[in-house]
């Protein structure tokens, strides 16, 4: 742990990385985006995870082995995120989430 | 295997093997063979029927199996049956038999087609059959899903509309009649001790008042849907007019009596206190029905149509005489549903057979149909002879019956009400004579009708039968009447009391 | 041993059903021949058996302590209702029911010989004889119904056999309509039958003639004391089955069926509508009159009084019709109009049940000589080929032997002596004399206006003008002048029969005299009618036309009915149609099921509106998400902080 920074001013940055996050999934069109956007609320999620388990059961493991599990999914989800963003811009030529309604209605 | 299963399993039988015969030919060929062994069965059936009960045995329901089939909640596969169901039973089997010859002709997927409609009489089987509530309705389901396919794949006209609107309409009323049997189920043990679905037990206590007057509305609406109840009938027009031949023989001949049945032994008898106190409102909607089929019949020019309205003043018949607490008014309500049953789908399979040939139902473009097609002319007349109630045929047995039962009541109102219903058989015989006048009788209006030809042997199968039963009921009521009146004893008896 | 001889009765329904059943089946594969033949066979063994029954019934083993009894040969219970009420088909034997089996099988027979010739070479012959076995079977039945439910029974099958046969020239528009008209106006009209049968049998609990008849039974007094709108109500139950006869026998105002029925074949109208099945309501009257004399003198009131009226209403239209059939037919109803009112002013025993008598007296009469009119017509019509008055005269000179029989008839409706009419009018005018003298000079009026039309009829056929006719106009073969010389006799020697000896309301035989009194001016009266008609049909002239343009009111009121038959057209077409059925039809359509389809549009048009809410954009249910996580958020901690 980086000494001198204490947990509220970790917190406060992990809680502005979840808010931005879920603000760019809300209101951005481009899929890329809002993949970036997930990803942020994954690792403020990771960032909660490893904070809180360092002041709170310093002896246990649980909460950075749960972010490295996330990073993994993460990298995963990317994976399958970035392969479907790929097909949909090949069918719609963009990759405007609100262009996607093909199904619609 | 029970002998009542067998019922059951004989059309499904049926339906498996059509399903691996993909000709017309064939799968006609065994839809008809199942269906003559099915109505044999039936017949052998009555004959046990009466060996049993001449041998002495006097117990409410005969034949009776009873499996626990879903034991939480006390659902049993319970089936038997008495003099009611069995009638009823009969009247299916004749129907679907000749049926499956008035769809001789029908060639687009002739298999499907076939399976649809077994399937659909098999609900009809299970339904009579049943005696737990819950089984009972689930052949209910079962019979009515298949009349949306049927009308909607097979029928002609708006079918697509008229199959929705059936099928939406039927299935509202289900609804109704699934809350209402749940709320029979809940309130069959008011003295504590396991709740059950059996009706026969139901009806030995008393479900409590308050709970009658909540259900007993629903669960007659919902029964009362299906036998065309005022104003919830306009259902049946459409569908009619939109189903192919057999369909309309089986729905206005059948499936709609499941609606009289249930109204009567269920709802009204399950539940005699808030029928008695509700009836004046459902007499009124009864007494409209009857009257406003007949009168509303008049203006039509769809033979289809006007068949539909004469079934919806006819089954006002039955609500009428269900709900007129009165053993032999009962006794008229199933001998109504039998006779009505016979020669509604007589009317629809005549009528399914001249559409085939001109190719039009529209009364006004037809005119000297009796000179180019004398079988069927004659055998519309019949129909109609015995629809408007004339003696020697099913439809005066039942009528009268009605009528002298409804007159046992000594009270103005319903005095009233049985003076309309009556008067209603007058204005039978004007529409029914109207339309064979135009149609059957005088010149031939077109020309190419002069080379059509008469019936055809399929054709003449199941015009015969139907002719044949529907006489032989009228001429020889009394074994009948007695069947149903044994039946309904035991039943109106602890209702009464 | 009685009931083991009259046994032999129930083969006589028997033996018709079967040959209906065989012919109407059968038939045509049939030579014409042979199903005729098997129909008349039946008829005849009908009548041998009818003949035997009579004689022994009158002569031997009806007549029990001085009073004729009813038998019960034969019963069968057909359908139990309760206890007490079931319909049972079976066989009763009283004196009408005898002497109505006696008429029946005579004139049935009669007309099915006749038809031989008549319908020869028509196709659909031997449908023509299926429907005459139908409704001697069914005519039969209503005859010797032993339950008031057996008569209704049988009283609907004679209505469709009549039915069956008005409309036997079905590719005629004018015979459907008429066939439809006859059925629907006697339906209406059953229809207060079956009420009355109803009423009567809820009260009195059974539908046995022998139980209601019996005079030392419960049946009147079971009745006693109950009145609705302050009639009491067995004169309510009695009016109303009046109205189901009053529907069969064509009383004013049910009388509309009756003309347009002669669209039949002419052996028909004279079987069913002039000498069977229209005196049926007469018959439903008399077989319950010990109900109506003894419970209901209201109802017998109101029979008297249609009676008498339809009597007179008929005669004066059949003064101005040119169609030889109807005013045969119009001639029927005035003197069925005579046997109602005999039954309407009679009492029930002894000489006060001298109106019983004389109704069946010329029910018994009138059957012979009114079948024997219209087999002469169909003898006429046969010959020239219409119809129409104004195209026959001078016909004495074809048809000899058809003149000297429609003349024996013509003599014997008018009531002149000795021919059987006279007999039978003259006591029913001795009956009303001494019961109301109105109805005694209405019916005496009537009596000169019935020999005026039908010498204006004879006349006008067989003298008058003579014509040319296109073909030459020929007797009628052998089978119709057998039947028209056997009815001619009969028409001729049946007065003479001593009818109270045999058939009175009470059954007990009573002895009638002459009454010169009446005789006298009725005789009077007939002769001054048919002289008039002599003075201005016999010869070719301008009198009947001069006498209808100086009355042209009155002229064009008879010539058309009355316009009774355009206020029925105007009720059912303009009122019923139009004014009740075809809204019916619209308000079904549009508001009823407008209504369902109403439910079923709105529930589309919620689904329609809010389907928007289902955008797909997961962006959009995210911001309802976490707004929604928010608001809910707050919603705790403002809860939580209090």
């Amino acid at each position: 742990m980086i000494e001198g920074i204490g947990v509220f001013d970790i917190l406060v940055v992990s809680t502005a990385m979840f808010f931005i996050g879920i603000y760019g999934f809300l209101v951005r069109k481009n899929l890329i985006t809002i993949l970036m956007s997930v990803e942020l609320v994954l690792n403020a999620v990771n960032i909660n995870f490893v904070v809180f388990n360092k002041y709170l059961y310093p002896d246990l493991l649980q909460g950075y082995m749960f972010s490295l599990f996330a990073i993994g999914i993460a990298a995963a989800e990317a994976a399958v995120a970035i392969a479907i963003i790929l097909n949909v811009y090949r069918q719609m030529k963009g990759i405007d989430v609100e262009h996607v309604d093909t199904m619609k209605y | 295997m029970d002998r009542l299963s067998l019922l059951v399993l004989v059309p499904v039988i049926t339906m498996v093997v059509i399903a691996l015969f993909k000709e017309p030919k064939k799968v006609r060929i065994i839809a008809a063979v199942g269906m003559a062994v099915q109505l044999i069965q039936i017949l052998f059936l009555l004959v046990a029927f009466f060996a049993e009960r001449g041998a002495g045995n006097t117990s409410e329901m005969l034949f009776v199996t009873d499996v626990v089939w879903y034991k939480s909640l006390n659902i049993h596969y319970a089936v038997g049956i008495d003099g009611v169901s069995l009638s009823l039973i009969l009247l299916t089997g004749v129907v679907i038999f000749t049926g499956v010859f008035a769809s001789w002709e029908i060639e687009d997927r002739t298999q499907e087609f076939f399976i649809t409609l077994i399937l659909l009489a098999t609900g009809v089987f299970g339904f009579f059959i049943s005696l737990d509530l819950f089984t009972m309705f689930m052949f209910y389901e079962l019979a009515v899903i298949p009349m949306y396919l049927l009308i909607g794949i097979w029928g002609s006209g708006p079918k697509e509309y008229s199959a929705m609107k059936l099928t939406l309409m039927l299935m509202g009323a289900s609804a109704l009649l699934l809350v209402g049997i749940l709320g029979i189920y809940f309130n069959s043990a008011p003295g504590g001790g396991p709740l059950t679905f059996n009706f026969i037990e139901i009806s030995k206590i008393t479900i409590p008042a308050a709970a009658q007057y909540f259900f007993f509305p629903l669960t007659f609406v919902g029964f009362g849907v299906l036998a065309a109840l005022y104003p919830f009938h306009t259902w049946s027009p459409d569908g009619h007019a939109s189903a192919p031949t057999a369909v309309s023989m089986l729905h206005a001949g059948v499936l709609m009596k499941l609606g009289g049945y249930g109204a009567l032994r269920i709802a009204v008898m399950l539940m005699p206190e808030a029928a008695q106190g509700m009836a004046w409102f459902f007499i009124i909607l009864a007494t409209i029905g009857s009257l406003y089929g007949a009168l509303g019949a008049i203006a039509q020019k769809d033979l289809k149509y006007i068949n539909a309205y004469s079934s919806v003043s006819h089954l006002g018949f039955i609500l009428f005489a269900s709900l007129m607490f009165n053993q032999v008014a009962y006794e008229g309500a199933v001998l109504q549903m039998i006779s009505h049953g016979l020669i509604t789908a007589l009317f629809f399979a005549l009528i399914g057979m001249i559409y085939a040939r001109t190719h039009t139902r529209n009364i006004n473009e037809m005119g000297g149909i009796m000179k180019v097609m004398p079988v069927l002319g004659v055998a519309y007349m019949i129909a109609g002879f015995a629809s408007l109630g004339l003696p020697g045929f099913s439809a005066f047995v039942a009528e009268m019956t009605i009528f002298v039962g409804a007159f046992q009541n000594n009270d103005m109102f319903v005095r009233v009400a049985t003076i309309l219903v009556v008067s209603s058989i007058v204005v039978t015989a004007v529409y029914i004579l109207r339309a064979a006048g135009i149609m059957l009788y005088g010149q031939i209006k077109n020309k190419e009708f002069e080379l059509l030809p008469d019936a055809r042997w399929y054709d003449k199968v199941a015009v015969f039968i139907l002719v044949g039963v529907i006489t032989g009921m009228g001429m020889f009521p009394g074994w009948l009447a007695e069947m149903i009146f044994a039946g309904l004893t035991p039943m109106f008896e602890r209702m009464a009391n | 041993m009685p009931t083991e001889l009259f046994s032999t009765t129930v083969w006589i329904p028997i033996a018709l059903l079967l040959a209906f059943a065989v012919v109407g089946l059968f038939g045509h594969k049939m030579k014409p021949v042979v199903a005729g033949g098997i129909s008349t066979a039946a008829i005849l063994l009908a009548m041998v058996i009818s003949y035997s029954t009579a004689y022994f019934y009158f002569f031997s083993d009806g007549l029990v302590e001085g009073k004729y009894v009813m038998l019960v040969p034969f019963l069968h219970e057909w359908l139990r209702f309760t206890d007490t009420l079931s319909i049972d088909m079976g066989i009763l034997l009283d004196p009408i029911s005898v002497m109505m089996m006696v008429v029946v099988t005579t004139v049935s027979s009669m007309v099915h010989i006749y038809s031989f010739g008549y319908m020869k070479g028509e196709k659909g012959f031997q449908r023509y004889f299926a429907f005459l076995s139908l409704f001697s079977f069914a005519m039969m039945g209503l005859v010797l119904a032993v339950n008031l439910f057996q008569m209704y029974i049988f009283w609907e099958l004679v209505g469709v056999s009549s039915f069956l046969l008005i409309g036997f020239y079905y590719q005629k528009p004018a015979a459907v309509a008429a066939s439809k008209k006859a059925f629907i106006v006697t339906r209406f009209a059953d229809l207060g039958f079956l009420l009355g049968i109803l009423l009567l049998s809820y009260f009195t609990r059974t539908f046995d003639f022998p139980t209601l008849m019996d005079p030392g039974g419960t049946a009147i007094s079971s009745m006693a004391g109950l009145s609705f709108m302050g009639v009491s109500t067995l004169t309510w139950a009695l009016v109303l089955i009046f109205m189901g006869g009053a529907g069969k026998s064509a009383m004013f105002p049910l009388h509309i069926w009756l003309p347009d029925a002669m669209e039949g074949p002419t052996p028909v109208s004279a079987l069913i509508h002039a000498a069977t099945m229209v005196v049926a309501g007469v018959y439903l009257v008399a077989r319950l009159f010990g109900l109506y004399a003894m419970g209901a003198p209201g109802a017998l009131e109101v029979v008297a009084f249609i009676g008498a009226f339809t009597s007179l209403f008929a005669a004066v239209i059949a003064v101005t019709q040119t169609d030889i059939k109807r005013i045969l037919a119009f001639s029927t109803m005035s003197q069925i109009g005579y046997m109602m009112l005999a039954l309407g002013v009679s009492g029930y025993g002894g000489e006060e049940g001298l109106g019983f008598t004389a109704s069946m007296f010329h029910l018994f009469t009138h059957a012979m000589f009114k079948a024997l009119l219209f087999l002469g017509a169909g003898a006429i019509i046969h010959a020239v080929h219409s119809n129409n008055m104004g195209d026959m005269g001078g016909l004495r000179k074809y048809l000899p032997v058809t003149h000297i029989m429609f003349l024996i008839a013509a003599l014997a409706i008018s009531g002149i002596p000795p021919f059987a009419g006279f007999f039978s009018k003259d006591e029913i005018l001795a009956a009303a004399w001494a019961n109301n003298q109105l109805y005694f000079w209405t019916e005496w009026f009537v009596a000169g206006l019935t020999a005026f039309y039908m010498f204006r009829l004879y006349f006008s056929v067989f003298w008058g003008a003579n014509r040319t006719y296109e073909h030459q106009p020929h007797e009628a073969p052998a089978s119709m002048l057998f039947a028209l010389v056997f009815l001619g006799l009969a028409s001729a020697v049946v007065g003479f029969i001593p009818f109270s000896a045999f058939v009175t309301a009470d059954g007990v035989p009573f002895q009638t005299h002459m009454h010169l009194n009446i005789a006298i001016p009725s005789v009077a009266i007939g002769i001054v009618g048919i002289a008039i008609a002599a003075w201005m049909y016999m010869r070719p002239g301008t009198v009947a036309d001069r006498l209808a343009t100086a009355m042209p009111g009155l002229y064009k009121l008879s010539l058309k009915k009355f316009y009774i038959d355009e206020l029925y057209l105007w009720v059912t077409h303009t009122i019923i149609f139009k004014g009740i059925s075809a809204p019916i039809a619209w308000f079904d359509r549009h508001v009823v099921d407008g209504s369902m389809n109403g439910i079923a549009w709105v529930t589309a048009q919620v689904a329609e509106k809010t389907k928007k809410m289902q955008s797909g954009q997961l962006q959009h249910y995210g911001y309802a998400m976490v707004l929604g996580a928010v608001a809910f958020v707050l919603l705790l901690l403002y809860w939580g902080a209090r």
